[in-house]
Order: C-alpha cells, then structure tokens, then sequence
C-alpha cells in the first residue's frame, strides 16, 4: 500500500515520457511514420495517467496521511463521496483531473480516427501530445501530488466546508470536459494549417468535439450558477466573478465556434476565422485556467493560489497561443475561399452571429482584466462590479438572441425561406404582447426590463412560428412521423434555441419579481414576504457526520396561514476546518423558489434571517440543460454535404 | 452585388458594431469601476459620496447590533472610519477579521451595502493584505 504513490508519480512521468514521443514523433523521417504508432502512445498516455489518477483516488478513499496533499485537504471523517472529490478540491489533484480529461479526448480520438487521413490524423495527434506533456511537465515540476510527507500527521486538516457539496463535486469534472474538449479543436486546427488545407470535411471531424465540449462546458457553468444559488447563500446565480467569467468566455468563444464549424461544413466557407475561433476557444480555456490556479484574480474562489504556477500556465498559454497564430500568418492566406453568399443569407447571419458573440467576450475579458491592468500601471486597486457588465454585455447579447430568430429562416448562400416574413410578424408580436403583458403585471420597469420582456417574446413566438411551419408543411397525419424525420442537427438546433428562451425566462423572472427581507427574529415571530408568510417556529442544534449545526425551522405559510412547507436553514461548524458555513433552505418549485438562510444572532437579541421568493429561477438551469441537450443531439446524424466533399492530407 | 461589395457591406457592419461596442465598454467602465481604499487612504474625494470599496480590520470592542443594522470600525492601525451596514453579516464576521465594505460616505459615517469577509478563516482578502503590508502592520496569518 505504502508503494501506491509511488507508482502514480512513476505512471505520470512515463506517461510524460509517452506524450513527448507522440508531440515529437512526426519531427522523424517520412518512413518511420504511423498513425498506429502514434495512436498506441496516445492511449499508453492514457492508460498511464488514469493509473496515477487511480492511485491518488486509492491515497484520498484510504486517507494515507503520509501524501502532503491527503494530509492537507482529507480526513477521515469525511464522508466517502467527498473524499472522492477531494481528490480534484485542490490545485494539484485537479490538475491532474485536467490532464486525465485531456488523455481521455486524446484516446478517443485515437481509437475513432481510422477516417481521417494519415497525416492528418498524427499530426493531430502530435499537437495533443504537445499540450498533455506541457501539462504533464506542469503537474510534474510545480505541483506534484504525490510527494510524500516525513512524519504522516495522524489526522488530515480536511476539505474547505464549503466545496464539500454534491454540485461542486460535479462541476470541475464537467468543467474540464468543456474545457479539454476544445483542446482537440484546437489540434485539429493546427494540424489543419500543419497539413495547409481545410475543406467541409474538416468541418465534419471538428463538429462532434465542439459540440461535445461545448455541452460539457455548458453544463458545468450551470452546475457552478447552481451551486453558487444555494451553497454560498446570497440568493444570486451570477456574480460576474472574475472565475466566473473564466468559463463564460471560453463559452462564448465556443459557442460562435460551433456555429462557424458548421458554415465550414455545409459551404467551406469562414475557414481562416474558423480556424481562428479554435485556438481562441482553447486558449481562452487556458486562461480560465490560468485565473483560477494562479490567484492573480481576487476571487472568492481562488481556494488555491501560487503565482510560480502562474507563470508556468502563463508560458504554456503564449505558446498556445503564438505558435498557432504564428502558422497561421504563414499558411492562413491558402485558405481564402471564393465567397457567393448574398448578404441576406443564413451564411452571412451566421457571420453576424459570430462577430456578436466575439464581442461580448472581448467584453467580458476588458472587464475581467482591466483591474488587473490598472494595478499593474497605476497601482490602484478597483474593482469591476456587475452593472459594467449590465450596461454593456446584455445589450450586445440581445443583438444575438434577436438574430435566433432571423438566422434559422434565410437559406444557405441566398435568400430568406418563403416564411421569414411570418416568422418575424410573428416575433414582433410576442415582443408586444410580452412587453405589454409585463407592464400591466409588474409596474413601471427599467428600460433593461423592457428589452429582456420583448425579446422574451420574440424568441419565444418566433421560433414557434418557424417550427409551427416546419410541421405545416404536412398534412396532420404525417406531422408525428415528420417531428421523427426532422434529422437530429436540425432538433440540437431547435433545443438550442429553446433552451435559451428558456433560460431568458427565469432570469426576468428572478429579476424583476423576486422579492427579499432581511429581519432579525425570535422564535415565534411572523415574518411577511410577498404574497406568503415565514413563522419562526424554533431554533435547535443538531449534530452531523463531520459538523454540528444551528437549525432555524421555519414554517412557509399562505396569506389565509395555511401551511405550505418547512423550511430549515442551518448554520454549519466544521470542528476538523475551523470553520463555519451557511446552509441556506431552498424549497424549490416550478413557480419559484422560496429561499431562507439563517445569519448571526442568539437567543437574547434575536437572529438574523434572509428570506427571497425568487420567481421562476429553477428555469435559469433547466433552460442550460436544454441547451446541452441541444449540442448533444447536433453531434447524432450526418448533415448531406452540399458540395462533395474532398479529402486532406 | 459583386463579392467585394458585399464584403465591404460586411466589414462596415462589423466594424460598426465594434465601434458602438467598445464605445459601450468604455463608458460603462468609466462609470461603473469601484476604487479599493483602506482607512488611511480615505481623501476627501472618497468622503464626497462616491461608491468606494473600503477594507480593513474590524475593531475590537465595536460591533454594535441593532436589529439588521450592525455598527462597527474598520482600522488599518493608521486611520479608522466607522462603517453601518444594514443587512445579514457574513459567516466569518466578528472582531479582528479583515473585511471588505461596499457603499459611499456620507459625511464621515462609511453606509455599506455590502459586507464580503471570505470563507476561510485563515484567508485575508488580498487587497487589505497588500496595504497591511506595505505599512508593515501585517502581523502573518490570523490565529484563532
């Protein structure tokens, strides 16, 4: 047992080993090329690093004190599935966390590559090998989790409280899957200038991991918005935190990623923009990287920090970056594609698309940054807060949602499909009836307000109108069998769309009708809020597996006094932490959230509670999973290709 | 229309957006950045109302609590201004901690409308402990 460490540390260094064969192999001569080869080395990288991966699972699931990073972020105590996560609830672990993802891409690439061209194929996968030794070397040289402690403290110093959550179990994981996947857009894109062609079937290979990466990362995001709602209890679900902006800008990036892949894959057009928006996609998931490890952000997230590390991440990220851009200068003017697209096209909207979306991210990353720059000229310490990001990133995404409606009905190349014009009457009158709808329930609003009702509606009836035409276009009979036919891509599209609708709706609904109080309280007080009622019914101490709490129990009632529910907001000492959370109660439903936390407080000057009703917000991430969705079902079913296809390489 | 006219239709739009964008961007940083200052750095520029951030150490002996209102004085040792703050108080609120308050002045009384003191007891925010720093009155990590 005491040798398993060792051995994952000897597994991560020969699968360091493995990756710099496969990043330099295509350097040798013609004749000793072979795709098999390099496959092979890219899954004994994997198999390599899931063994070290498996042996510090082993040293955290049996609390082996004697690795430094047991010892620093177990215990015993913990309850077996947090013992798990903790394996990846550090800088060290979930580095290595990145790297397994990173192999994982890289042996289903392997293994699924038999299509591609030879060359192609390796120099693809001498690109991955590249990017796995570089962090590989990373892991190694900076923060190696396996190094061994002299004397094994008896007890470990425990996880940080608040990471001990089932959501935040989940979100690294599904985080780096975004995040890695768009490594291999990325590999394909230089393997592409590499090999100096890229065409529509390029478009085809690089499709199924941009939407994949794309879900994942989509999926993540939601999964940190969701655990941010209910773990750290300030009722929000975005705080334009530098972290969080850390994954919302490869998701923007990503985003007009997918939808350039797919001009690349039905014209062959956009091909050196494409090409650009991978490395930008993947490089931008460096830096989110590079945000969260460094700490060069303040943040309440940067659990870990260590700027040594950063400068490590920061000259992977300029590699990453120059060599691409650098290949691209030289070979990019060969991929110059003659342009017969009308302006009022479903290429030229796509276009469109993407210049918005590589806006907002530019926006989000000056207001990410700037406090950055600032201090590092002027020595000021600001802070960027959310009204920047209010005044400038909503209404240049607004642009975006109003062209989801406009994009899907014009055709490829020229012209509108013969419902544009419906389709847009259709929108323009959800938007007033919307608007209209909001005032009369809702009061005077702020023009912000406004625009989100309106393009509510838009959204809403105007993709109706476009998929109600869909289905028109077959008598009633037919209509089951040709929701069934509607090929996969077209559905991943409409779900897409949906989803965003969706999301649109539940946060005007947390925006503009949430409602919140803060009192402080003596058990049998009635508290108002809204159209419902919180009776303070007993305060009480409780013992968990690891902690002991201090429960408010709270019962919801309805204005006649009738009771809806209990509510039981907690307060959490970790006596193994040192440390105090705050569990706040959520009783969740379709219509809304009822939401309570309990503050400071004892039992001669009352406690301090919090209580929101926060309308409709569940929707904010079910409208992300739809959109996840959406990219999955895109990957399912070959789009016909309009022109043949030619092959690379 | 012939291809070069069409593209230049297409770069005139983006380059319009773009314009219209970072016209945005920089007004809306100009007017929404919020300056960090701790106690000794307060000039009279800071007590005319603007929306600062200030940081410091909570007194000892200062918290007073009236209903959701808490009253209390934040120090850097060189300067102390007193901060009300109407609302619920974080996790790791009590005397001795750094912490970070959001709001304006209003004459020498700092109204806050937002208290952030981070989760890990051992964990300073960076900004309070650059400037302890760097007027040497940071004394290492906060012990229980």
């Amino acid at each position: 047992m005491i040798a398993i460490a060792e051995i994952g540390h000897f597994a991560l260094i020969m699968a360091f080993v493995a990756s710099l064969c496969q990043a330099g192999w295509p350097l040798l001569g013609s004749r000793y090329q072979s795709t098999r080869l390099m496959a092979q080395l890219q899954l004994a990288a994997m198999g390599l690093v899931f063994m070290s991966f498996a042996a510090l699972l082993h040293g955290f699931v049996t609390s082996d004190f004697s690795i430094a990073l047991v010892a620093q972020h177990s215990h015993s105590l913990k309850p077996l599935i947090y013992k798990i996560s903790g394996t990846w609830g550090n800088h060290e672990g979930s580095l290595l966390l990145w790297i397994v993802i990173l192999v994982l891409f890289g042996g289903i690439f392997a293994l699924t590559s038999s299509p591609l061209p030879g060359r192609f194929a390796r120099l693809t996968l001498a690109v991955q090998g590249a990017v796995t030794s570089a962090f590989l070397a990373f892991s190694l040289l900076t923060s190696s989790p396996f190094e061994r402690l002299a004397d094994a403290p008896l007890e470990g110093r425990g996880l940080n409280p608040v990471l001990q959550d089932v959501g935040l179990a989940l979100h690294p994981p599904m985080l780096y899957l975004g995040y890695v996947g768009l490594s291999l857009a990325f590999s394909l894109a230089v393997a592409g200038l590499l090999v100096g062609r890229i065409d529509q079937a390029w478009g085809r290979w690089a499709r199924p991991w941009v939407l994949s990466a794309w879900s994942a990362l989509t999926i993540g995001i939601a999964l940190g918005s969701w655990w941010a709602y209910y773990e750290l209890g300030w009722g929000g679900w975005w705080f334009w935190d530098p972290v969080e902006n850390a994954s919302l800008m490869p998701w923007l990036a990503a985003t007009a990623l997918m939808h350039s892949v797919l001009v690349v894959e039905k014209r062959g057009q956009l091909k050196s923009w494409t090409i650009l928006l991978a490395i930008l996609s993947f490089s931008l998931s460096l830096v989110g990287t590079f945000i969260v490890r460094s700490g060069l952000l303040t943040s309440v997230h940067s659990f870990a920090s260590d700027p040594s590390r950063g400068l490590f991440i920061l000259g992977i990220l300029i590699a990453a970056i120059g060599i691409p851009l650098t290949l691209f200068a030289w070979r990019g003017p060969q991929l110059a594609s003659a342009n017969d697209a009308s302006l009022k096209s479903r290429d030229v909207a796509l276009v469109m698309n993407n210049i918005i979306l590589v806006i907002a991210t530019a926006i989000v990353l000056l207001g990410t940054f700037y406090p950055l720059i600032l201090e590092l000229v002027s020595n000021q310490r600001i802070t960027v807060g959310p009204p920047y990001f209010d005044a400038t990133f909503n209404p240049v995404m607004a642009f975006a949602l109003i062209g989801m409606v406009i994009g899907p009905v014009l055709a490829w190349r020229r012209g509108a499909l013969p419902h544009l014009k419906s389709t847009i009457g259709a929108a323009v009158m959800g938007a007033v009836v919307i608007m209209v709808g909001g005032f009369w329930l809702l009061g005077p609003l702020s023009a912000g307000a406004i625009a989100g009702l309106g393009l509510l509606g838009w959204l809403t009836l105007g993709m109706l109108a476009d998929l109600h035409r869909h289905l028109k276009l077959h008598p009633p009979r037919q209509r089951a069998s040709r929701i069934a036919h509607l090929v996969l891509p077209v559905w991943g599209m409409w779900l897409g769309h949906i989803g965003m609708a969706v999301f649109l709706l539940g946060a005007l609904g947390d925006g503009l009708a949430r409602s919140e109080v803060t009192v402080r309280a003596q058990t049998g007080d009635v508290i108002a809020l809204s159209d419902r009622a919180y009776r303070f019914i007993a305060i009480e101490q409780n013992q968990g597996p690891n902690y002991s709490t201090l429960t408010a129990r709270l019962q919801l009632e309805d204005l006649d006094g009738q009771p809806m529910g209990e509510l039981a907001p907690e307060k959490r000492f970790y006596p193994a932490e040192r440390q105090t959370t705050t569990e706040a109660a959520i009783r969740p439903r379709f219509s809304g959230d009822d939401y309570a936390v309990l503050g400071d407080g004892d039992d001669t000057i009352g406690y301090s509670l919090r209580l929101y009703h926060k309308p409709l917000i569940s929707w904010i991430w079910g409208g992300a999973a739809l959109m996840a969705l959406g990219g999955l079902c895109a990957i399912g079913g070959r789009r016909p290709l309009q022109a043949t296809s030619s092959q690379t390489g | 229309m012939s291809p070069k006219a069409k593209r230049f239709a297409i770069v005139i739009a983006a380059g319009a957006l773009l314009a219209a964008a970072a016209g945005l961007a920089m007004t809306a940083l100009r007017e929404n950045i919020v300056f960090f200052v701790t106690p000794s750095e307060v000039t009279d520029i800071h007590l005319s109302a603007e929306r600062i951030r200030l940081g410091g150490l909570v007194a000892d002996g200062s918290i007073l609590i009236d209903g959701t209102v808490a009253q209390f004085d934040v120090t850097d040792e060189s300067a102390t201004f007193t901060i009300r703050y109407d609302g619920a108080l974080p996790d790791l609120f009590r005397e001795g901690q750094g912490i970070i308050a959001e709001g304006a002045f209003r004459d020498t009384l700092f109204v806050a409308d937002t208290v952030l003191a981070k989760h890990d007891e051992t964990y300073m925010p960076r900004e309070i402990k650059e400037s302890l720093e760097e007027q040497g009155v940071w004394k290492g990590e906060a012990t229980e």
